[in-house]
């Protein structure tokens, strides 16, 4: 098993923190793991994205050329990594962040209005977590029980009384996502 | 799973592993890409805990020159900046390589020259392997590939300078910092006690003992009869280093018609290509540098007779290809490949160059 992941949109949409809990989990079920996020002036704004990379065997090169699968959550994202999803790949939007859909047919496109539901949740902190559902409904690479525990590995202890969201906020994503 | 595998980045770790060493200080003043090396310190409060001092200075000339101060009283102590930053430690280096003194620095690469970018470069190994700082002296150089290896380099970093009294250097990059892997923490060790430095160290300043003759720290010989007898007790010792401490990996390279050299960051993006090449039938090795001082040059000039061609492989201008070419001598074809000012090639760029130099 590898499974070879790019995670791109805004700084401040939870990209980096959803590689993480994503990387915690798979340490939880023991594969090789890598996290490498663009790091710098995009936590402020700009655009974020992330690689992480869960597999069986040692992982060679952090840095990718495609990905199996892309999750993309804003206009520019989906403009520099749509055609770097291999064929026969993943890719999984959300509809408020991209106002022109992906075009690919040989690949499996995936929408879910996770901004939508977050504010219907009355909790824009959630956006990540329901986006991470909808990954994990598509292809349950890690086990909800273990995306739990890495939860609970990744965030500080001060916030571990929002476990129970998260987990409520990865049931919604699970339960919204559509294939298109 | 065991409880000791950890997820971290590699900046991390370093921090971790020079707790668990037993380092006596950190002295660093803070640069992206490895901020979080502070960062991290300052969160385990370890002057509560192992009694390690940890100290935002007021520059990096302040920081170094805080090691120069740390290392003389025989403390085991370390620095970390980036590339700009660490320029401006040079000076500090040179005094502390010229007064023989151990102690471990960190640079975590950027793009430069100048400000340049926070993004990752390896484009300091001119300055680390080739001086940077004034006179003839060397840096034991580490190149970690890994989070694991920013964690084993603190203490191999620290005992090697501690073994032959010189400052040591972890040259890793902006990917190698920024990355999480995970990693498994060196043991705790104590920290050495005053009795343990006056028996190892004895050159270690510690107020004068009473029977004892003062221990004087300096770089400074007027007399360039005795200047020239330091220097040649360096040099004698650096050719100790290059015969006993080179450190170097090889991934399939056994029946290898051409070979990729690479190190840090940028060897683990050439496993990705040499992957790529193989599903292709291009039989190609990597060969990685771990110590880029002393350079693996005996080990590369043996593959002189055994592969077609070589392709050195760097976020730089072209910087290790002179150490390669160097070592092979002329006998067979040595290439560059790099990306420069802080942009990453992705293992299919390094496959194609491989192709057009190579093939």
């Amino acid at each position: 098993m590898k499974e070879e992941i790019i995670i791109a949109g805004f700084g401040g949409q939870g990209v980096l923190s959803m590689g993480k809990i994503l990387a915690y989990s798979g340490l939880m079920e023991n594969k090789e793991v890598s996290w490498m996020p663009s790091y710098g002036p995009e936590q402020r704004g700009g655009t974020a994205n992330v690689t992480v990379i869960l597999s069986d065997e040692r992982i060679s090169s952090p840095v990718l050329n495609t990905y199996d699968i892309a999750i993309i959550l804003n206009q520019p994202s989906l403009e520099k990594f749509e055609n770097k999803v291999k064929p026969g790949g993943i890719l999984i939007y959300d509809g408020y962040g991209i106002h022109h859909a992906p075009t690919r047919k040989d690949i499996d496109i995936y929408r879910i209005d996770a901004m939508d539901t977050a504010i219907e949740m009355e909790n824009s902190k959630a956006f990540n977590m329901i986006v991470l559902g909808g990954l994990l409904k598509v292809k349950p690479m890690v086990s909800l029980e273990n995306v739990l525990k890495g939860l609970k590995k990744s965030l500080p202890e001060r916030h571990h009384k929002l476990i129970p969201m998260n987990e409520q906020a990865i049931l919604k994503g699970m339960e919204i996502i559509k294939k298109v | 799973m065991t409880e000791d595998v950890k997820l971290m980045k590699g900046n991390e770790a370093i921090a971790h592993a020079a707790i668990r060493y037993g380092a006596d200080g950190y002295f660093g003043y803070p640069i992206t890409p490895q901020s979080e090396i502070m960062e991290t310190l300052m969160e385990m409060k370890p002057w509560e805990t192992t009694g390690m001092v940890v100290l935002q200075a007021e520059s990096e000339v302040a920081a170094i020159n805080m090691v120069y101060g740390g290392a003389g009283c025989g403390k085991a102590v370390m620095t970390s900046s980036s590339s700009p930053g660490v320029s401006l430690k040079q000076e500090g280096i040179s005094y502390i390589a010229g007064a023989e003194l151990p102690c471990l620095i960190d640079n975590v690469m950027r793009g430069g020259p100048g400000l340049g970018t926070i993004q990752p470069s390896q484009a300091d190994y001119f300055q680390t392997v080739k001086g940077g700082g004034h006179g003839d002296y060397r840096l034991i150089t580490l190149a970690p590939a890994s989070v694991q290896e920013m964690a084993d380099f603190v203490g191999l970093g620290f005992d090697l300078a501690f073994k032959y009294n010189n400052p040591a250097i972890i040259l890793a990059d902006g990917i190698i910092g920024q990355m999480m892997e995970k990693v498994v923490l060196p043991p705790f060790r104590p920290r050495r006690t005053e009795e343990e430095i006056r028996k190892q160290m004895p050159w270690a300043t510690q107020g004068k003992l009473v029977g004892h003759k003062r221990n004087v720290i300096t770089s400074l010989e007027l007399d360039p009869a005795i200047m020239e007898e330091n220097n040649i007790r360096f040099q004698a010792k650096y050719r100790k280093i290059e015969e006993a401490e080179v450190r170097y990996e090889e991934i399939g390279c056994e029946n290898a018609d051409y070979l990729m050299v690479a190190f840090g960051s940028m060897a683990r993006i050439c496993l990705k290509t040499q992957e790529m090449a193989r599903a292709e039938g291009i039989k190609v090795g990597v060969l990685r540098p771990i110590t880029l001082w002393p350079f693996p040059s005996k080990a590369i000039a043996e593959y002189a007779d055994k592969v077609k061609g070589m392709i050195s492989v760097e976020l730089n201008a072209g910087q290790m290809v002179e150490d390669i070419r160097l070592a092979v001598n002329g006998k067979v074809k040595v290439e560059h490949f790099g990306r420069l000012g802080g942009i990453v090639p992705t293992p299919d760029e390094v496959l194609d160059a491989l192709k057009q130099k190579l093939l």
